[in-house]
């Protein structure tokens, strides 16, 4: 095992984080509480309670996803696009590192970044709006095992992209469309029995939907199913890296 | 002596469909400085890819060291440091930061003499806490080259090292490839200014189309395929060759004031003495002469171009 290589790896990512500090960490807290004082004080307090939680700390867990999501894919994508793009990954290839532990490296990092960035805002958002955290364990947990999946997503993201636009693609035209239909800001089910059915086959509604319970202790679909559809994800995509590195794809000619 | 790099049938396709390299067969000596020439496109940065593991062979076989670099790659990799032909750097990271990141990378704990020695040998020290994008092109070369060195490598490749290099670089470049051989480093590159092959290599590999052409020793190459070329100023122009002297390899040049006599050391030795005996018999004087004999990069256009294969 090159756990010199794994470290290398990711003490180069976490140095980028903190050498743009302002984009990396201020701007998602930033954008996330805005969310907060619009929906969650300003539109919150005219809302009816959701199973008897207060509009505002009911769309917490739902934003908090949707940062992770965001920011994972993101930093794990660009975190290996941009040595394919300058041509500095000749070094990682060439170097006696497998590729798990490549891995390991990249994904570590942007997971470690996303949870960081996860906290951070739930610390934020209490100036804002009063929360319970009914099971906290459960709830680092989650937020652990979303990051994990989404920065193993944004790796592959990454690895295929041979363009900046097909960078932002997969999170502009996918991702975001489903955080904001997966729940976040309402109960799934509030919606009309057909779209309740519809929205049960966006995934994220299970990751959101995990996460409440984690706070309220209520959750939309069964927690087990909840936990079940993110490693299912997770093993999915561990396997389409395994498959990119077997194959060499857009990483070995 | 023992081999170092061991390559045996190797061939390499691009999913374009193009094949880069042929039936490669090629063993590098260990300690040697092995010089690959070859024209744009022959094949050198994908066969010394390959070996580094950038990119995969299509079928054969490479040993590094013994290690197989597709079975053992954890062993072959490490013992080998590559400057790539392509000047690549991460633009905002520091130099002492680059370098102590490629040391942990190849699986060795930090060593920050061993990197502060690298550096220094480079003429990097002072800009150790630059970062890399404030730097010159030469300077972020030496860059690469430090990376190349900062986990100590058995075995260096270097593709196309003094490509668009100044002056001061080659020369500080060539004393670290010296000073490194004597260590014990295998030293592998791809030049284009051959009088540095002729100059530094221990032996000569010419690849062209993706296959390799001949490998010899330096010296014995141009012994064998060098041309002599004897330079004759005469006392007085000659407007024509004498009928005389018709059976030999002569000519005239700078407006007849130069008798040049040129001949392939390779079949026969010339004769020199026979030519001054007959020019003096002829009555032709000559007021000073110079003997030259053709570079390895005279050899090599002739190899190249006219598929002239040596024996
Ligand atoms: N990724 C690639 N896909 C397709 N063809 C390639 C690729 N890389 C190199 N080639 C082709 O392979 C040949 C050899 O290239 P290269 O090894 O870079 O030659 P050299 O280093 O000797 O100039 C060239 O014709 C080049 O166009
Ligand atoms: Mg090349």
């Amino acid at each position: 095992m090159n756990l010199h290589g794994v470290k290398a790896i990711y003490r180069f990512e976490m140095a980028r984080t903190w050498r743009t500090l302002l984009q990396s960490i201020a701007s998602p807290v930033i954008s996330t509480s805005l969310y907060f004082v619009v929906f969650g004080s300003a539109i919150g307090s005219r809302m009816v309670e959701i199973d008897g939680i207060s509009y505002g700390a009911f769309i917490i867990p739902g934003l908090v996803m949707l940062m992770l999501l965001n920011e994972s894919i993101s930093n794990a994508s660009f975190g290996i696009y941009m040595p394919k793009f300058t041509g500095t990954i000749y070094e990682v290839l060439s170097a006696p590192i497998s590729p798990l532990e490549i891995v390991l490296g990249y994904v570590g990092a942007a997971a470690s970044k996303s949870i960081i960035l996860g906290l951070l805002i739930l610390a934020t958002s209490r100036l804002f709006v009063d929360y319970q955290i009914a099971h906290p364990f459960a709830m680092v947990g989650f937020l652990a095992l979303t990051a994990v999946t989404f920065s193993l997503f944004g790796f592959i993201i990454g690895v295929w992209a041979d363009g900046f636009e097909k960078l932002q693609i997969i999170p502009m035209m996918i991702v975001t469309p489903l955080t904001f239909l997966g729940g976040t800001f309402y109960s799934v089910s509030m919606l009309p029995p057909f779209w309740e059915t519809v929205t049960l086959f966006n995934p994220v509604v299970y990751l959101v939907s995990g996460f409440r319970w984690s706070f309220y202790g209520v959750a939309d679909v069964h927690l087990g199913v909840s936990l079940g559809m993110t490693v299912l994800f997770m093993l999915v995509c561990a396997g389409l890296i395994g498959w990119i590195f077997k194959t060499g794809y857009r990483l070995r000619d | 002596m023992s081999n170092v790099i061991q390559i045996e049938r190797l061939n390499k396709t691009y999913d374009s469909g193009f094949t880069a390299l042929r039936d490669v067969n090629l063993s590098i000596r260990k300690g040697e400085i092995f010089a690959l020439l070859g024209p744009n496109g022959a094949g050198k940065t994908t066969l010394i890819s390959i070996v580094c593991g950038i990119v995969n062979a299509s079928s054969g076989t490479v040993l590094a060291d013994g290690h197989d670099i597709r079975r053992d790659y954890r062993a072959a990799r490490s013992r080998i440091g590559l400057v790539p032909q392509e000047l690549s750097t991460d633009a905002f990271e520091t130099v002492q930061a680059t370098v102590t990141f490629s040391r942990g990378l190849f699986g060795k704990p930090a060593n920050p003499a061993y990197v502060e020695r690298v550096l220094r040998d480079l003429s990097l020290w002072d800009k150790r806490k630059d970062k890399i994008m404030a730097l010159s092109g030469g300077m972020k070369r030496r860059v690469m080259i430090a990376k190349a060195l900062a986990h100590e490598p058995d075995i260096l490749f270097l593709d196309e090292p003094t490509a668009g290099v100044d002056v001061e670089l080659r020369r500080d470049m060539w004393n670290l490839v010296r000073g490194l051989r004597e260590r014990g480093v295998t030293i592998i590159l791809t030049t284009h200014y051959i009088e540095e092959a002729e100059e530094m290599a221990d032996r000569v590999g010419v690849i062209n189309h993706g296959e390799i052409v001949l490998v010899e020793r330096t010296r014995e190459l141009m012994d064998k395929l060098g041309r002599k070329e004897l330079r004759l100023q005469l006392a007085e122009p000659l407007a024509t060759l004498p009928e005389a002297l018709s059976d030999l390899p002569l000519s005239l040049e700078a407006e007849g004031q130069e008798l040049v006599y040129r001949f392939d050391a390779r079949h026969d030795q010339g004769d020199v003495a026979g030519l001054l005996r007959r020019l003096d018999e002829q009555g032709i004087a000559f007021r000073d002469l110079r003997t030259r004999e053709s570079s390895l990069e005279e050899i090599f256009v002739d190899l190249v171009h006219n598929g002239r294969k040596g024996d």
